[in-house]
């Protein structure tokens, strides 16, 4: 029989739906396998002379620490960058993408790209999977009409601000960065702004941790720098917890000895220097 | 501009004969398709599966119908020549054609998008039977 009608179509393939839906619905003990979610803070921050982005390193799946020093902040363009949240697999390829063909999209039009392309390439790419793509992304960079800073949901909406915080530590994060800011900031200020935002997130939210990530783009070009700071240091532990031999008292002592044959003996030298 | 013949080929729903038994000697593949129920063939699996499949058309529709508004009856309709002869360049049934010239006019050579890294039809595990395919095409068969 030819299915004429049927060609294979490059792209998303939803052979498995089915499949997956009938199992989660009949099998009731079944735990299905989540995606890994990168539980973050990320920032940004528009300063006098650019963006800031800050993020924290920490990949959750669940309640288990997935990594303990990821990258959450992406290159599109040398002078754009890009904070993920959401789902982590999906924050990568969506940043993956939007890399190459920002670069297909300057070279085809030989300029220099923009953070407002960038924006709406996404935004674009967001609306078209309704939501099913979890990417939570902030999007700083510098081009020739000055610098701009956008926030994008996995939705598609957006907000054009000139500050910003996403993924589970927003909340802290926020509150920082609402109590504090000031328009026209010295790179100095804006920087340790960014850092004791994602230090709040880092310490409040469970989701992430480890160590602050900034990234600075001013019109030189951008200075990405990893674990500026660690706020959350392993402390020592206070007390000793080894009990000495003897402390429990042994009251009773069996001996049974295990009936072992002998079957073979291989002797193997080692080179020992 | 008519845009009803694009309309036309739109997918409202995933063909049947796709998903039951189709032949008197065909086991339904309990395997890879699961139980058999009505409601399983008619209806989606996922929301996203009928809007990705119509997406292509959907995109071509847009853009005639707005190139018709701007340039006129004869900009849409010229493209819509050189679609059809492009596509009528094609490999031997069973093989996959790359589609390049439709592609550039389309414009799809400039943008990298979720179906050109997953699910590359030329990596596809499946193929149709060469030779039954060529001698139906040549009328052979």
């Amino acid at each position: 029989m030819l299915h004429s009608a049927w060609e294979p179509q490059g792209g998303f393939s939803f052979e498995n739906c089915q499949r997956n839906t009938f199992l989660e619905t009949s099998l009731k003990g079944l735990r299905v396998p989540h995606a890994r979610k990168t539980g973050t803070t990320i920032a940004g921050l528009v300063f006098q002379e650019g963006v800031i982005l800050g993020s924290d390193t920490r990949a959750t799946e669940d309640s288990v620490v997935a990594d303990k020093n990821c990258e959450k902040i992406h290159f599109i363009a040398p002078n754009i960058y890009c904070c993920g949240a959401g789902v982590a697999a999906d924050a990568e390829m969506t940043t993956q993408i939007l890399a190459s063909n920002m670069e297909l999209h300057a070279l085809s039009t030989n300029r220099k790209p923009r953070v407002a392309t960038v924006t709406r390439m996404l935004r674009q790419m967001l609306f078209r999977y309704q939501g099913h793509i979890g990417a939570s992304l902030i999007i700083g960079g510098m081009d020739v009409t000055g610098p701009h800073l956008y926030s994008v949901h996995p939705h598609g909406s957006y907000s054009h601000i000139l500050f910003t915080a996403m993924g589970s530590g927003q909340g802290p994060a926020i509150s920082v960065l609402e109590d504090r800011f000031k328009p026209n900031m010295t790179l100095e200020e804006g920087q340790k702004l960014v850092v004791e935002a994602v230090t709040a997130g880092i310490l409040e939210d469970l989701g992430s941790g480890s160590n602050v990530d900034v990234c600075v783009i001013t019109q030189d070009g951008a200075k990405f720098q990893r674990a500026v700071s660690t706020p959350a240091v392993l402390s020592k532990r206070q007390g000793k917890y080894h009990y000495p031999v003897g402390t429990t008292a042994i009251m009773k002592e069996t001996v049974t000895p295990l009936p072992l044959e002998m079957i073979e003996e291989t002797v193997q030298t080692m080179e020992v220097e | 501009m008519n845009t009803r013949g694009l309309g036309s080929q739109l997918k409202d729903s995933i063909p049947v004969s796709e998903l039951s038994a189709s032949g008197p000697f065909e086991n339904h593949d309990i395997l890879r398709r699961g139980f058999s129920s009505v409601k399983n063939e008619l209806l989606p699996s996922h929301p996203l599966e009928l809007s990705e499949k119509n997406f292509q058309l959907n995109q071509d529709k847009m853009n005639f119908s707005t190139l018709r508004n701007i340039q006129g009856l004869y900009a849409p309709l010229k493209l819509q020549m050189e679609f059809k002869a492009v596509k009528q360049v094609q490999r031997l049934p069973f093989l996959q054609s790359s589609n390049l010239s439709l592609d550039i006019l389309r414009g799809n050579d400039e943008s990298i998008g979720f179906e050109d890294i997953l699910n590359d039809p030329s990596q596809s595990e499946i193929m149709g039977e060469p030779h039954m395919m060529v001698e139906y095409k040549l009328g052979l068969l």
